[in-house]
């Protein structure tokens, strides 16, 4: 079957099975590295990316599914010369040790700041509550998280 | 200054070329070294295979280590940039590849900054002591008149020469065996070594350029899956093969004895084929008895075992009578890795020749194994490292690598991407061993410690590919022509495996410590950060909260009285300075500190930790909302990286303390997502205060040194908090409320 999806700002068409996770069109179809495979069981976060401005675990959504809600992905905030200011805070705070769980925790983080963009420590951590982390970067990621909405526009 | 990819392009480009540099080690590499020479370089003695100087004015620093999400290349990079004194954006590093760098065996232990960063140091020192000698030589000019500044070195006339057009002058001049005539800096002069700079990794991986291995995309490349066993022992008895390769996009179905696998076009027909396959499968009843893991402190003392005395003292006195004598059993369950990623390797095999792209710590000893399994010499066999995710020792990564090369040499020509799945990591990568402790001692009349006697219980925690007598790979042991394992080796006292930290660093008149190695492994171990030292210093570090409380005296008291290494009694009492330390002060029943001392491997980092403890006696839950650790690491090379270090070993270990245990019934593992496995979550971290001790000793290793006083010290203050012991980790919800009830 042939879809449309609409990632990062850009059409494209894709042909997998409607039940094939979106997760697999985005990293292998699309050539994409955020969004990363931890659990494919929708527990840890890992995998996440905006679909139709919605937290969305893409392990866990269906091709079919996803119709015309557009996709963001970590790519689609910043890139390595121009980092979106929650990934320029992830920098600057050093918060990541491996990194795997980055894509999951930058992108719960938008989200978080899109509808509450001054969120106490408690409602960073509250937001973060089911994303996992392994490396104990937990405090970092929410210093990076405090920084980022400090700042003037994003 | 960024971390190289390995392109393809430039692997076969670099191929023949660098790889002569390390195929035959020097004369010196045989056993002729001084003892001064750095570890890493008595195998590794060419200055070349260390250091180049490329075309584009950058330096090229290759390394054994292996970027396991510590900050290594980091670390090595200012190190490197620091002796030549080039600029830190000049300095490219390529990592862990047995085609074009150093063998320095594993990336462990805590060892990389003292090991790879002492044969980084000496190589840079070479190179800057060598490009002198020859701008004196241009010049005309004694050394002394020369100096060096950002990669140029200037005359005091100013004639000035750059490190690359130097370099230029003879092809010879930066080749050869690695003299050692040039001494390093002295740390007094470092300019670069002992800042913080932000880790060279991190921005690709925060903006999602390509960093992992499971980010590898070659062209024609297929997704390949594995099916296990049921179980350990079961043994595969038939499976539908036409099936499964007629499911769309299907490649290729690979079985060998019990060994089953299938590739396919896409991904998600590779995951699904595996489910189809998987649910053709029958397996034999064949089950390993696993033991009871309510009771596993009995259970493990049940299994066939080797004594070790590890450390004496003393003993040729009698015990003294008229003491006070204590004792108490503790253990700990077996511990996942649990990293976020599973584990992932891509394999290729082209002309006869099998490259793998690994996580793995050991790019050189895998590269051995693979070779084994599959006949073929080492030379027909590269691996070169490619990050992963977190790396907290012994993990799946190998296991996959020989995973992914079995289906590659079933698909000649195509090189193939195999990722286990949440179940496959959670049931068959290594575990850290289950352990049993049990401590007896002595308290004179001075309410001084006058005998010591300990013994642990433990499977081996060294477990890793590349070692003599076996093949230590998953799969290896599941081929019609199976493999042996390797026997458990001895390592001996300071760094132990399952004794490591049995040998307490306090001053003990008599002594005597066991180590009850465990010959029977009904669960498959491995090893897991700090390895044994995470269950010695929570029995060791808890008994002395046990001890100092029958003594009359207060922990920290306790303690700096049977200490006498100086930095020992600095972190305790930094550490406890900060944390507000009240000697005599009770908990109330809810809340409570707690206090714990280690230095790690008894030669390694120095570390005193105290925890706040706040227990909900309805629910059982014990949160823990502040940790203060003090560490003495030696001199630090990135500080705020070596902090990074610090804090996910607390966090690490607060949930190994509270939450974590691998769960199996009596035939297989049932610990298989993260249902049924937790660790410590957003809400549930504490904040954590870190006093870095000032020093410029050598490096001590900061990567596992802070979990094992973590544990101990959160027991310490549940115990301080509620008046009641919990000897056994994790310390959960039930176990909390039976004891407090
Ligand atoms: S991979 Fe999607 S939630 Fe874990
Ligand atoms: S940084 Fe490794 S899992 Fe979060």
């Amino acid at each position: 079957m042939s879809y449309w999806i609409t990632v990062n700002g850009e059409s494209h068409e894709v042909t997998a099975a409607p039940e094939t996770p979106l997760l697999y069109v985005l990293r292998n179809d699309l050539g994409l590295n955020g969004p990363k495979f931890g659990c494919g069981l929708g527990q840890c976060g890992a995998c996440a990316a905006s679909v139709g401005g919605k937290l969305t675990r893409t392990c866990s959504i269906a091709l079919r599914d996803v119709g015309n809600d557009p996709i963001i992905t970590l790519e689609g905030l910043g890139t390595l010369q121009r980092p979106h200011p929650l990934q320029k805070a992830f920098i600057d705070e050093q918060a990541a040790q491996c990194g795997y769980c980055s894509n999951g925790m930058i992108m719960a983080a938008k989200t978080l700041l899109d509808r509450n963009s001054k969120p106490s420590d408690e409602e960073i951590r509250g937001a973060l509550a089911d994303q996992l982390c392994r490396c104990g970067s937990h405090n970092r990621i929410v210093s990076a998280v405090r920084r980022a909405a400090m700042e003037p526009v994003r | 200054m960024s971390a190289l990819r390995p392109s393809r392009r430039q692997l076969t480009r670099s191929l023949g070329v660098v790889l002569a540099t390390f195929a035959l080690p020097s004369l010196s590499a045989f056993g002729q070294a001084p003892g001064n020479v750095p570890f890493s370089l008595r195998n590794n003695r060419k200055l070349e295979g260390w250091i180049r100087l490329e075309a584009d004015e950058t330096v090229t620093v290759f390394t054994g280590k292996a970027e396991l999400g510590q900050g290594i290349l980091t670390a090595l990079a200012q190190i490197a940039a620091e002796e030549l004194d080039v600029g830190f954006d000049k300095i490219r590093m390529v990592s862990a590849d047995t085609s074009r760098g150093p063998d320095e065996q594993y990336t462990f232990g805590s060892q990389s900054v003292e090991q790879g960063g002492g044969a980084v140091r000496a190589a840079g020192a070479e190179v800057r002591g060598r490009l002198l000698a020859a701008a004196a030589r241009r010049f005309g000019v004694p050394t002394e008149q020369l100096q060096v500044r950002n990669g140029t070195i200037v005359a005091a006339d100013g004639r000035r020469a750059s490190f690359w057009e130097l370099a230029n002058e003879g092809a010879g001049l930066l080749k050869g065996d690695i003299a050692l005539a040039t001494a390093p800096k002295k740390p007094g002069d470092y300019a670069i070594v002992g800042k913080s700079v932000h880790r060279i990794d991190l921005p690709g991986k925060l903006t999602g350029a390509p960093s992992y291995v499971q980010d590898i995309r070659l062209p024609g490349m297929v997704f390949a899956r594995v099916v296990r066993p049921p179980r350990y022992g079961a043994k595969l008895v038939a499976f539908d093969e036409a099936a499964v390769r007629a499911r769309p996009g299907v490649v290729a179905v690979v079985s060998d004895g019990n060994f089953l696998a299938v590739a396919a076009g896409r991904e998600e027909q590779a995951i699904a084929a595996r489910d189809a396959l998987a649910a053709s499968a029958r397996w034999s009843d064949d089950a390993v008895e696993l033991p009871d893991m309510a009771s596993l402190r009995p259970e493990l003392k049940k299994l066939r075992a080797e004594t070790i005395v590890v450390g004496t003292a003393g003993q040729s006195e009698p015990a003294p009578g008229e003491a006070r004598r204590l004792s108490a059993e503790y253990s700990r369950a077996y511990l996942s890795h649990a990293a976020i990623g599973p584990s992932c390797a891509v394999a290729w095999l082209k002309d006869g020749h099998m490259t793998v792209w690994s996580h793995t710590q050991g790019a050189f000893p895998l590269r051995g194994d693979l070779a084994k399994v599959l006949s073929l010499q080492t030379g027909e066999v590269d691996v070169v490292h490619m990050s992963g995710a977190g790396c907290y020792g012994h993990n799946g990564a190998d296991d996959v690598a020989l995973d992914a090369v079995l289906v590659a040499r079933a698909v000649p020509g195509v090189p193939v991407k195999l990722q286990w799945m949440r179940d496959d990591e959670f049931a068959w990568a290594p575990f850290g061993p289950a352990m049993a402790m049990k401590v007896e001692a002595a308290l004179g009349s001075d309410g001084r410690i006058v005998d010591w006697s300990y013994d642990v219980w433990s499977n081996s925690h060294a477990m890793r590919p590349g070692q003599a007598g076996g093949v230590n790979l998953l799969a290896a042991w599941d081929l019609k022509t199976p493999f042996v394992k390797s026997p458990a080796p001895h390592i001996p006292q300071p760094f132990g495996d399952g004794d490591r930290n049995a040998v307490p660093s306090y001053e003990l008149p008599r002594k005597e410590i066991r180590y009850h190695l465990l010959l029977d492994t009904p669960v498959r171990n491995g090893s897991f950060r700090t390895l044994g030292s995470h269950g010695n210093i929570f029995a060791i570090e808890s008994f002395m909260d046990e001890l100092a409380q029958a003594a009359g005296s207060d922990s920290l008291a306790f303690r700096l009285a049977h200490l006498r290494d100086p930095r020992a009694k600095a972190v305790l009492q930094a550490a406890a300075d900060r944390a507000g330390w009240t000697p005599g002060k009770e908990g109330d029943g809810q809340r409570g500190r707690g206090l714990a001392f280690c230095r790690y491997k008894s030669i390694g980092m120095y570390a005193a930790v105290a925890v706040d403890v706040d227990v909900d006696r309805k629910t059982g839950v014990i949160k823990v909302p502040r940790v203060v650790i003090a560490a003495d690491l030696g001199l630090v090379v990135n500080p705020d990286g070596a902090k990074n270090q610090l804090e996910g070993g607390i966090v690490q270990a607060v949930s190994l303390a509270l939450k974590e245990q691998v769960a199996f019934d009596r035939r297989q593992i049932t610990s298989r997502d993260w249902s049924g496995y937790s660790v410590l979550t957003f809400p549930e971290v504490p904040s954590i205060d870190i006093v870095l001790m000032q020093r410029s000793d050598p490096s001590l290793g900061a990567g596992e040194g802070s979990l094992p006083p973590t544990s101990a010290a959160l027991a310490n203050a549940f115990a301080h908090a509620t008046g009641r012991r919990l000897r056994e980790l994790p310390m959960t919800p039930e176990r909390v409320k039976a004891s407090l009830s």
